[in-house]
């Protein structure tokens, strides 16, 4: 059975079962890879996506729970909050294998979307979720700070 | 730009002739900067030839300088990395080398990963492709700075030729060939179809750089390895190719079980799945996606044999362990006569240290892809080691090396994983895709998998005694290693193991740099069906802690600082010193800390890199602790790339403090308890300690950085612990009592 799942602004047909992780029905039916698998149990945040501007884990989220709402992945993502995180990522260098990054960024999107000026306190917590292995995480609260300067 | 480059795996091809160069000038490489103990292999020559052969020229218009220079029409110069991008920087590192030489723009420059083919692009100090052991910069240093000059030699003659002046005239500066003379430039696109005519240039005919000439090289240009901050990155989960099936498979419960029986109805009625094969490592359910994958193998009903399954816990392990280091062991070093010594010391401090396993847990779970057809094998992965992924696929298939095709994609983490010395998860994506001739298949590993489907770093005990005179200064050390080989059945074996020592188990202790007049190594290696494997800076991530606790031990009681201790220790070993130095300096070694923190350091040398760390902890009031700084200091000869080392050092920091404070995988009746992130854990941001990299100026060689970030870092923590609580620290992770 198909249904309609709305990716970036776009309306796709989907054929897939209403239990199929979003995750899933993101990389193998919308074919968007940017978003990535880690965990496939909340656990790691790599697979990080907006639902309705709210980061989501898509990973533990069905297909039947997102349907008539509107799906952001890190190729679709335009908010001024998430550019100036992009490029804050980019100017201080901080991706390393860059396989957690996509979910980094949607996070720290979010964030700053939510809370123009967090503290350490409350980066720590809003990435809390959010793995690297290569521990870039100096570079990441660095750079959501310089985001966040940025933007105001 | 991919052409037809994958098909053109001749070793005798004229691009293979590559940038020659003669079997002096390498070894004068291999001596000067010193090959790396592990993985240091064979010293062949860096390429075969020195013949002058025409390069080729695409139809576009582009130069192919040599195996590791492109130059298009557009100006876009391609550097050919033969190492694997896994998030080490080699994409930037390797391409300035390059740059540099060719008098580049850094813009102009783009990096591509190389196909396997060992004759253009092995590790020149393995005599084989691949990766590891932080060696790309150390043995690319002298090749990739000739692919660059030489590269630029063309250009000039082209130029020469076309302006009709002397070569000696033209300059090159910033991607721009000029005649000062004439006030005549050009861009390196214009010279292409010029420099294509011409043979390519000898490399006794190009002068490499004087250092004090480096524009590139020292400098933090920015990095190559794009499209990280807009998904668009490519790595192996992302390959979709037509036709293409999800492989997942269901492994074995327990190491050594077997497939007794398998009824897979269920599995094979769930919409999507369109096969179920069996595999030598398990059951493999291939369908059109992964969630169908994934419902499939939750269906498969399969009887394992357990008879000769692995069925211990860590703790029995543990126990073993420590009783055989009550025997002595393989010697490895042996200075001096350490048992009188012991006997007759002034005070004697003992200690025994507990490692566990350790799973790599690269964020991006291990996958590959393969397609077996009548003409050979193709494999897409993140591949760090070609030669032997592609000798082990080839003599599964039948194949010759060259029928097997790998294609370069990024990697998602590795720390080590990747370079399976037994071919592991790319043999099983083999043998599923052997099974489904013409369609390409995609193994994917869940979380789950990659926990407990195996290659972990070793479990290890240590035993060490260690004494000092009535002056406090240390006499004899005695070293007690025991664990298992990584390299004990692998290709490795004839490198590495020397009168039954695996060089890799006691690597950092067998080299322990401070001066103790009697001091002895030994090993027992065990034999375990556990698969176990080289894990970011390998023996070192033991060896460092063992050593740099112990001696942090012997500085308190003997009553002395531990830097002076270490510096008086240290007078043979400038390098050592200098980084223990600057990190002490920098840390501010010695002025006051508020209440309930603690102080500690270690140094150690991996992979001819010498690392320094002073961590700062605090207690807090629910009992644990938080680690609140670090001061890093590294010497790693030329520093090629500032920024690209202190990301490394961040990196390794961030990556040693998981098994410091929380990573390891247990065993209980052979099964591994841990499954994913909530029973693995690893660190977190909130865990990230602030780092500060200080980078000792040199003119050294440069080495590599990726691995000896990681070594010092928990024992510096512990030793802060201790400096803090009075408490000791001999197993990780660390846990106050
Ligand atoms: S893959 Fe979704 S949180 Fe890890
Ligand atoms: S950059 Fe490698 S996991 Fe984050």
């Amino acid at each position: 059975m198909s249904v309609t799942l709305n990716v970036n602004g776009v309306d796709f047909q989907i054929d897939a079962a209403p239990d199929t992780p979003l995750l899933w029905v993101i990389r193998d039916h919308v074919e968007l890879t940017g978003t990535k698998f880690g965990c496939g149990m909340s656990l790691c945040g790599a697979c990080t996506v907006h639902l309705d501007g709210q980061p989501i884990r898509s990973c533990t989220t069905p297909l039947s729970v997102v349907l008539g709402k509107a799906v952001t992945t890190i190729e679709g993502v335009q908010s001024s909050a998430a550019k100036a995180v992009q490029q804050a990522w980019t100017e201080l260098e901080v991706p390393q294998c860059g396989y957690c990054q996509s979910g980094q960024i949607m996070s720290a999107a979010a964030l700053l979307e939510a809370n123009p000026k967090p503290d350490d306190a409350q980066i720590d917590a809003a990435m809390a979720g959010n793995v690297c292995r290569c521990a870039t995480y100096g570079r990441i609260r660095q750079a959501i700070k310089q985001a966040s300067e940025q933007l105001s | 730009m991919i052409h037809n480059r994958f098909s053109q795996l001749d070793e005798s091809s004229p691009l293979g002739s590559a940038v020659s160069t003669n079997r002096r000038n390498f070894l004068k490489l291999l001596g000067g900067a010193g090959a790396g103990l592990t993985l240091a292999m064979s010293a062949q020559p860096v390429l075969s030839k020195t013949t002058e052969q025409l390069p080729l020229t695409s139809a576009e218009g582009e130069l192919e300088a040599n195996a590791f220079v492109r130059i298009s029409a557009d100006s876009t110069v391609t550097v050919v990395i033969k190492h694997l991008e896994m998030g080490q920087g080699t994409y930037t590192g390797l391409a300035t080398l390059v740059a540099e030489e060719l008098d580049a723009d850094w813009a102009q420059i783009k990096s591509e990963g190389a196909p396997a083919n060992t004759g253009r692009y092995k590790n020149l100090h393995w005599g084989s492709q691949g990766t590891g052991g932080s060696s790309a910069i150390a043995n690319s240093y002298e090749q990739m700075r000739l692919a660059g000059a030489t590269a630029r030699k063309m250009l000039v003659q082209a130029a020469a030729q076309q302006w009709q002046v002397a070569e000696s005239e033209i300059a090159v500066s910033q991607g721009v060939v000029s005649h000062p003379g004439s006030n005549r430039s050009t861009s390196f696109g214009e010279l292409v179809d010029q420099a294509a005519k011409l043979p390519m240039p000898a490399t006794d005919s190009v002068q490499l750089k004087d250092p004090g000439d480096f524009k590139l090289i020292g400098r933090s240009v920015p990095r190559k390895d794009r499209g990280k901050t807009d998904g668009s990155a490519l790595f192996t989960q992302d390959i979709k190719l037509p036709g293409m099936l999800t492989a997942l498979v269901a492994h074995p419960p327990r190491f050594g079980a077997t497939v007794k029986s398998v009824n897979s109805e269920a599995a094979r009625n769930i919409a999507g799945v369109e096969d179920v094969v069996e595999i030598p490592t398990g059951v493999a359910v291939l369908a059109k996606d992964y969630w169908a994958a994934k419902k499939g193998r939750d269906a498969l009903q399969i009887q394992w044999d357990e008879s000769q399954a692995f069925n211990k816990s860590s703790d029995q392990l543990l126990n073993e362990f420590a009783q055989l280091a009550k025997q002595p062991g393989l010697v490895a070093r042996n200075d001096g006569d350490t048992e009188s010594a012991l006997g007759s010391a002034a005070k004697v401090v003992e200690a025994t240290f507990e490692f566990p396993f350790l799973a790599h847990a690269a964020m991006e779970p291990m996958n590959c892809v393969a397609l077996v057809s009548d003409e050979g094998c193709e494999v897409w992965n993140g591949e760090q080691m070609q030669t032997l992924d592609q000798a082990t696929i080839a003599a599964t298939l039948g194949l010759k090396p060259e029928q097997v095709k790998i294609n370069m994609l990024f990697a998602g983490g590795s720390f080590g994983r990747r370079a399976n010395p037994h071919s592991d998860y790319v043999m099983e994506t083999v043998h599923i895709a052997k099974a489904k001739p013409g369609i390409p298949v995609k193994l994917v590993w869940s979380r789950e998998d990659d926990t407990r489907a195996g290659y972990y770093r070793p479990m290890y005990l240590h035993k060490v005694r260690a004494a000092l005179d009535t002056d406090g200064n240390p006499v004899a050390w005695e070293q007690r290693i025991v664990g298992q080989s990584i390299v004990t059945g692998t290709p490795f074996e004839g490198f590495l193991i020397k009168d039954g020592i695996d060089a890799t188990s006691v690597e950092g202790a067998a080299t322990l740099p401070y001066s103790i007049p009697n001091l002895k190594v030994d090993l027992h290696t065990v034999n375990l069906p556990v698969p176990v494997q080289w894990w970011r800076s390998v023996g070192h991530t033991h060896t460092g802690f063992s050593t740099e606790v112990m001696i942090d031990e012997l500085a308190r009681a003997a009553g002395k600082d531990p830097v002076a201790f270490r510096l008086a220790l240290l007078k043979d070993h400038p390098r050592e010193y200098g980084v223990l130095k600057l990190a002490a300096e920098k840390a501010n070694w010695g002025a006051p800390l508020p209440q309930g923190w603690g102080r500690g350091i270690a140094m150690h040398k991996s992979f001819n890199s010498y690392v320094a760390q002073v961590a700062e902890v605090s207690l807090q009031d629910n009992g644990q602790f938080k680690v609140e700084r670090v001061i890093c200091a590294v010497d790693c000869g030329v520093a090629i790339n500032p920024d690209v080392i202190r990301a490394q050092m961040e990196g390794g920091i961030g990556f040693g403090l998981s098994p410091a404070l929380m990573s390891e995988i247990t065993f209980k009746d052979g099964q591994v308890v841990q499954s994913n992130f909530h029973d693995y854990q690893v660190l977190r941001i909130g865990q990230m300690p602030d780092v500060e990299v200080h980078i000792v100026p040199s003119a050294e060689p440069p080495t590599g950085v990726g691995e000896p970030g990681v070594p010092p870092i928990a024992p510096a923590v512990a030793n802060a612990l201790s400096a803090v609580t009075g408490q000791r620290f001999h197993r990780l992770p660390l846990k106050l009592s």
